[in-house]
């Protein structure tokens, strides 16, 4: 069982929804990152997305491309963020996905990439613009070293598609809750729920929900039917607003904790 | 030699393909099959005619550069007179068709992305024929250089879309337009300026162009009897050179040359040349040649025209350069104002920096060749946008 099952098994005993946050890895740079992925696991994160930061982010609002920029302009590569999954790795078990954008991995090669990131650790890969018309170039890779594809489904995909891709899922399926950027409009949990329902009847595999999920009252109506909530942009802003400071890290688990308690508490 | 691409998935051999978020492959696959509809539907090609023929002026002349040629003292020159479009360059073949197209699909919205603003111009502008709303995203560095193309399309009632992200050109205002098209997929048709971008748009946009190197071929059939010996294009996503390139590329006699922006010399850091400085990646919804470092990250274009300053090019340029079916040159800045300067005094055209580019290569070219050659050059557009531009570079103040 991969650390990815496990973890949503153990959820799963316990009736409990997985929490995701989403970071930008080497923001402000890569030593914050490590201390920062110590605290979400330590407050209460279930699996960890990992950004890979990308010159040009075009699935993504306003707050997440100021953070890739941040990293870019700290140094951040590739190798780094590998770097920094190994460091991590020896301190935690939590479910590592690296997200992003297909350039960087095209360049460093597939199948290098595959087997330096299997070696660092890192559990699964989530490619933005990399569709599933695309993906046959580097799914044998990763087969091989083991790193799970994470398949993203949106509200326009035909039920068709839907259903042909949830059948194949690996690891779990990311719904994003709107047609739109990271983190800039608000959602309609009561939309999504119906999208996520049909998702979960077609799919082996669990399904987490992301984009525009801020506060705690988000994550807890989405977590009363999704297996899992990807909560990103919002907590990025808090990276940047403290970036160095000594308030980054306490501010982090507290924003965590809420989010967590609010998942964990039962739905009035 | 036969000649069949992209194939049925948009790859033109290694390049091409979808590279795009879920969310608009529904939108792409639609478009897809919409186009291929259209492509084939009769009634569809006379409308795209009709408005060629009677909204662009087309065709456009091919003419005879007899001084030119004669001052070079080598093959015979002709242009292929794109700068005599209505708006001024070659872009509105494009926006004409993907608007009709749009309108087909019973969209009522369209976006597009611009750098120099001609193709900003050129959607506003069909957009404002057929009464549909637009909107343009342009980066804050070329709105200030293209302040004229700016109010230009306020004026034909397109709301532009200021981008500061990233390098805040031409590669940012395609971002930009993307988020938008993402978040606004359902009643929005993206008209995409070149043929590069997610599959079918380098496709289709080919198509549209083609009608260049078409009306070339027939009007220099009936020039000389004769196809030309060489084709010459500038290149920055590469539209015009498509257009030539394409209705010749079963003509292996033909010599197809693409002419790229070396900006201050592609030994510097400080230049467009994506073919002859660059490597293959992933950007923008296709796989090509980009400017980037070795970690993949996008590398700034420079270009004194602000039309080839874009770190990438249209994927079937990518492959035709593969194949060794076409040859990639560059020209710097200085030669192209140089060139700009020729082809003003001694033929009375004043030629857009982009088109000037390719000028600046038939300097080099013709001398080369004997009298009996024929170089046929495609003149993209005109130079008035650039005159402050060229003003500039050249000293002179305007204000």
């Amino acid at each position: 069982m991969s650390r990815i099952q496990a973890t949503f098994a153990a959820l799963k005993e316990r009736h409990e929804t997985a929490l995701i946050p989403f970071i930008t890895a080497g923001d402000p740079d890569l030593a914050v990152t490590e201390d920062v992925i110590q605290a979400l696991v330590e407050s209460g994160a279930d699996l960890i997305e990992l950004g890979i930061p990308f010159s040009d982010p075009m699935a993504d609002g306003p707050t997440i491309q100021a953070a890739s920029e941040r990293a870019l302009a700290a140094g951040v590569t590739l190798n780094g963020v590998l770097q920094l999954v190994t460091n991590v790795r020896k301190k935690t078990q939590v479910p590592l996905i690296l997200m992003g954008y297909y350039n960087p991995i095209f360049c460093y090669g597939a199948e290098r990439f595959a087997r330096d990131a299997a070696v660092a650790g890192v559990d699964a890969l989530l490619l933005v613009d990399l569709p599933p018309e695309e993906i046959g170039e580097i799914s044998a890779a990763m087969a091989e070293s083991g790193i799970d594809l994470i398949t993203l489904l949106a509200p326009t995909t035909p039920p068709e598609r839907m259903k042909r891709l949830a059948e194949v899922a690996q690891g779990y399926l990311y719904y994003v809750s709107m047609t739109g950027v990271t983190g800039v409009q608000k959602i309609s949990p009561q939309e999504i729920q119906r999208a996520v329902e049909e998702l979960k009847g077609m799919s082996a595999v669990p399904v987490a929900v992301g984009f525009g999920i801020t506060t705690a009252e988000d994550a807890r109506a989405v977590g009363a039917f999704a297996d899992g909530v990807v909560v990103g942009s919002a907590l990025v802003k808090i990276i940047e607003e403290n970036g160095q400071s000594k308030e980054l890290l306490p501010k982090v688990a507290k924003f965590i904790d809420e989010l967590k308690h609010g998942l964990t508490a039962p739905v009035s | 030699m036969n000649y069949q691409y992209p194939d049925e998935r948009g790859h033109f051999g290694e390049y091409g393909g979808r590279y795009v978020a879920e969310t608009l492959m529904p939108a792409l696959l639609e478009l897809e099959q919409a186009y291929t509809e259209a492509s084939q539907d009769e009634t569809f090609q006379q409308e795209f005619q009709y408005y060629l023929k009677h909204y662009v002026g087309r065709p456009s002349p091919l003419y005879f550069a007899e001084r030119l040629t004669q001052e070079l003292g080598g093959a015979k020159i002709y242009l292929k007179r794109e700068d005599l479009n209505h708006t001024g360059a070659h872009k509105v073949n494009n926006t004409v068709g993907q608007i009709l197209l749009a309108r087909r699909m019973g969209k009522k919205k369209v976006i597009a992305e611009t750098g120099a603003g001609q193709h900003g111009v050129a959607t506003a502008t069909v957009a404002a024929l057929f009464g549909m709303e637009c909107e343009v995203f342009m980066g804050k560095e070329d709105i200030r250089r293209q302040s004229l193309n700016v109010f230009r399309m306020k004026l034909l009632g397109a709301k532009v879309h200021e981008v500061t992200s990233g390098t805040a050109t031409l590669k940012d205002a395609m971002n930009d337009a993307m988020r938008y098209w993402v978040t606004h997929v359902r009643d929005t048709f993206y008209v995409i300026g070149t043929v590069a971008g997610p599959h079918p748009y380098p496709l289709m946009v080919r198509d549209f162009q083609s009608v260049i190197g078409a009306e070339a071929k027939d009007q220099l059939q009936e020039a000389e009897k004769a196809l030309p010996d060489v084709a010459l294009a500038c290149i920055g996503g590469g539209s015009n050179a498509m257009g030539l390139f394409y209705p010749f590329v079963e003509d292996s006699s033909v010599k197809l040359v693409g002419v790229e922006a070396a900006g201050l010399g592609v030994d510097t850091d400080k230049h467009a040349a994506s073919i002859s400085a660059g490597s293959p990646g992933v950007l923008h919804g296709n796989k090509t040649y980009l400017l980037q470092d070795e970690d993949g990250q996008i590398q700034h274009a420079h270009s004194i025209s602000a039309g080839l300053d874009y770190p990438g090019v249209g994927p079937e340029h990518a492959h035709l350069q593969d194949i060794k079916r076409a040859e990639y040159v560059s020209v710097t800045d200085a030669e192209a104002l140089e060139a700009f300067q020729k082809l003003t005094h001694i033929e009375g055209i004043i030629p857009a920096l982009e088109s000037a580019h390719a000028v600046a290569e038939v300097m080099k070219l013709a001398p080369t060749l004997s009298p009996d050659k024929i170089i046929l050059v495609n003149l993209s557009g005109r130079g008035d946008k650039d005159i402050h531009t060229v003003a500039d570079a050249l000293g002179v103040d305007l204000s």
